[in-house]
């Protein structure tokens, strides 16, 4: 903040609750100076459409809640920013209260994080209690995109059974978690035309068993030979380097059916499942591998 | 009754027209507005009642309730009170010819694009200023024609003073027109299109210094002066106290507009702002209260009439239930306080303690005063009626802000609740789980309020056709309850 608008603001703070204040003590009369014969407080004079007004003293204990409340708030700006640059003299900063926090966090919680950090992903899945913190993980950090279940959704790979698209080892599960994951499934909707989609299309479910048009599917095979089989393989089962997926499998992480296959096909999916590395320690995540591992052994 | 009008003797011919128009208009955007609310209310137990249209999505139908019961029944009800009370306690005729009449049609064109407008889609999305420059223009419009047709009138009274109820109009009417200018400013893209003149944080402190001033200013300055009328003349007492209002007066207008940082606790605005959002909010609090006393208190010596007057009930319950949520605004905006309470149903419920507890049964106590006197009736049609609505608006309102608080409490809770291992213990579905029964309950207080409305609407039809109701059985109704 620049010293003027420092100063303007001081300014404006101190006009506006001094202002408040000697008009708060100006107009303050605590007693009725001069009563009427029926013993009430004087009128003004005034009358308005045949309203009159009482001149009635403050409210003493009105009066001292408007006073306590400038008080408090002289007091608070003393103790912390907000008037103008000053920074307040406790030195309090709301960035400053959530590193406390977070240092704070880290001390209490980061040695039960550490007792299983060594232990194996295959003996952290026998362990009932690391088991119940890497739910709690998952529940808190998974589950919006892969379901509380991990079963997934439309574009959120279910997690829960045994087809993985970057493998389902205990360290490329921990990879996938930590640098997370970009599928990029490119459009070729524009390359081979809407005839190739259609054919590609066919060909595609030809390779998974499903019911296809065999004359399209064998106009199909020399397209997907030339465009698809360099990720997907010649068999089209996928390639996991790449998060290629398994086309043979009837998994389909952006739905089965005819006209989503083909638009998949004709206008390309990206997959992204964010990095974790920033957001999560490393032993967390070592216990979310281990739950995500289980999910699928489970099967 | 003494006066101090300068020429005694002839009365003014006062625009009675304009002020029954608005009347009449406040019941029925009182009606639309509170539907609509009902049905978005509903729509977060039935998810599926949008039937899958856009029109009908939560999202738009949010900000057409919002705009409904601020601008249209709280507009209008606004415009009644400052058009009948200005002329009153001016005692002079409103100033500028037809320009009263172009406020009127002009605010309800500016209503009805927005109940078309908004349901499209088209929206700033800018809180309580959803709506696209060309209907911000309209407003800017009518509202410097309001100004002139109230300043006007102002300035060619016939009393040497100004009455307090027009000091809170005077301080509404200009600060809501720099506050919408403020906001509003925008680069069109094109006549359905266009994009805030500001950025991020800046964004942001804009439009709650907007929006918290429009519940300052437009719902509390403006329903204040409302409340300075109607309060005294229900109740046949003068003003409790001349000095307090001028104090309360100035002391609200300087600090209110302050007060917007609150709205953004913990957030990207610098330390510095959100403390003095947080204790102008804590100041704030006196000078609110001024007003709850002043009305309270001119009762005094007069308590009896709440026995049998619903209407003075009304009047006086929208006080108390302005005094609770001018309470509770400041401690919300205490850091501690907000840190739990921030994006909870419990904020809902603090501004409908405020927009159905104040503004609508203020409204509505003003409308019972005001339909006899401007369509000479002795009363109302049906005082049983009235007091019905009371009852039905008070436990609607009672019932709202509770399972809103329980919410609330229950949601900031549970996102602040952690394991022992420092893992959240809910998810945020468990949460909004959590929360239905404080939805039902939410609902069926909006329902009876609105049904309450529906009543009133019935009561003023009679009334304005000229009916009574047979006497012997109000009075024997009124004494059981």
């Amino acid at each position: 903040m620049s010293t003027f608008w420092s100063i303007w603001i001081i300014f404006m703070v101190v006009v506006t609750i001094a202002g408040c204040t000697w008009l708060l003590f100006a107009t303050r009369k605590v007693e009725v100076t001069k009563e009427t014969e029926d013993g009430e407080a004087p009128k003004t004079g005034h009358v308005y459409d045949g309203i009159e007004e009482y001149d009635n003293p403050l409210p003493g204990w009105w009066f001292k809640m408007f006073v306590g409340t400038v008080i408090f708030a002289i007091g608070y700006l003393i103790l912390y920013p907000g008037f103008g640059s000053f920074p307040g003299v406790l030195g309090w900063t709301q960035v400053g209260q959530w590193q406390e926090e977070v240092a704070e966090a880290e001390m209490k919680y980061a040695p039960i994080y550490a007792q299983y950090s060594e232990m194996p992903v295959e003996e952290l899945i026998t362990q009932p209690e690391a088991m119940k913190m890497s739910r709690r993980l998952f529940n808190n950090n998974c589950s919006v995109c892969h379901g509380s279940d991990g079963r997934g959704s439309y574009g959120f790979p279910n997690l829960a059974d045994s087809d993985w698209l970057y493998g389902g080892t205990a360290d490329q599960i921990k990879t996938s978690i930590t640098h997370g994951r970009k599928g990029a499934m490119p459009a070729w909707g524009a390359v081979i035309g809407e005839e190739g989609v259609d054919t590609v299309a066919e060909y595609v479910f030809k390779l998974s068993g499903r019911e296809h048009d065999e004359a399209k599917a064998t106009a199909g095979t020399q397209t997907f030979a030339t465009y698809c089989a360099a990720c997907h393989g010649a068999d089209g089962k996928g390639m996991t380097m790449l998060g290629a997926p398994d086309l043979t499998d009837g998994v389909w992480l952006y739905g089965g059916s005819p006209s989503l296959v083909r638009h998949s096909i004709r206008n390309g999916r990206n997959g992204n499942m964010p990095a974790q590395a920033d957001k999560l320690k490393a032993e967390k995540i070592h216990l979310l591998a281990a739950y995500v591992y289980n999910l699928s052994k489970n099967q | 009754m003494s006066s101090n009008v300068t020429t005694a003797g002839d009365q003014p011919v006062y625009n009675t027209k304009v002020v029954k128009q608005f009347a009449i208009m406040t019941v029925v955007w009182g009606i639309v507005g509170m539907l609509v609310g009902v049905i978005i209310a509903a729509e977060l137990i039935w998810p599926d009642i949008n039937f899958n249209l856009p029109w009908l999505h939560f999202g738009r139908l949010r900000p057409l309730h919002t705009n409904a019961v601020v601008f249209a029944f709280g507009g209008c009800a606004l415009f009644t009170s400052v058009y009948h009370v200005v002329q009153r306690t001016c005692q002079a005729s409103l100033f500028g010819g037809p320009l009263a009449a172009f406020t009127f049609w002009g605010w309800q064109l500016i209503i009805v694009a927005a109940a078309i407008t908004l349901p499209l889609g088209m929206t700033t999305a800018k809180e309580y200023a959803e709506l696209e420059w060309p209907i911000d223009i309209a407003i800017t419009l009518v509202w410097v024609s309001f100004a002139v047709v109230f300043f006007g009138t102002i300035m060619k009274r016939r009393t040497k003073h100004i009455y307090v109820a027009n000091w809170f109009f005077g301080a509404f009417i200009i600060t809501i027109a720099v506050l919408h200018l403020g906001n509003s400013a925008a680069i069109p893209v094109t006549a359905t299109k266009s994009y805030s003149a500001y950025a991020g944080t800046i964004d942001a402190m804009v439009q709650w210094w907007y929006g918290h001033n429009a519940v300052g200013f437009f719902l509390t300055a403006g329903f204040l002066g409302m409340m300075y009328y109607f309060v005294p003349k229900q109740a046949g007492r003068p003003v409790y106290s001349y000095r307090l209002s001028i104090v309360h007066f100035w002391a609200l207008i300087a600090v209110y507009i302050w007060a917007g940082p609150h709205h953004l606790m913990y957030s990207a605005l610098p330390d510095w702002a959100q403390s003095l959002g947080m204790v102008m909010s804590l100041i704030l609090l006196a000078p609110s209260w001024g007003g709850m006393i002043n009305g309270m208190m001119t009762l005094s010596g007069a308590w009896h009439k709440l026995r049998d007057d619903p209407t003075l009930r009304f009047l006086v319950v929208s006080l108390s239930f302005y005094g609770m949520s001018t309470f509770e605004g400041p401690m919300m905006s205490i850091k501690t306080v907000n840190a739990l309470s921030h994006n909870t149903d419990w904020t809902i419920g603090h501004v409908h303690s405020g927009a159905l507890g104040w503004v609508a049964m203020v409204s509505i106590g003003m409308l019972y005063n005001l339909i006899p006197v401007l369509y000479k009736r002795a009363q109302m049609y049906s005082v049983s009626l009235i007091n019905l609505h009371f009852w039905m608006s008070t436990i609607g309102t009672v019932l709202y802000i509770a399972s809103m608080w329980v919410n609330g409490i229950a949601q900031g809770l549970m996102w602040r609740a952690f394991n022992t291992d420092g893992t959240l213990t809910y998810s945020f579905a468990e949460s909004i789980e959590a929360s239905y029964p404080g939805y039902y309950v939410r609902f069926l207080g909006g329902v009876i309020f609105l049904c309450g409305m529906l009543i009133m609407a019935y009561n003023v039809w009679r009334t304005v056709r000229g009916d009574v109701q047979e006497q012997k059985a109000v009075s024997a109704e009124v004494q059981a309850a």
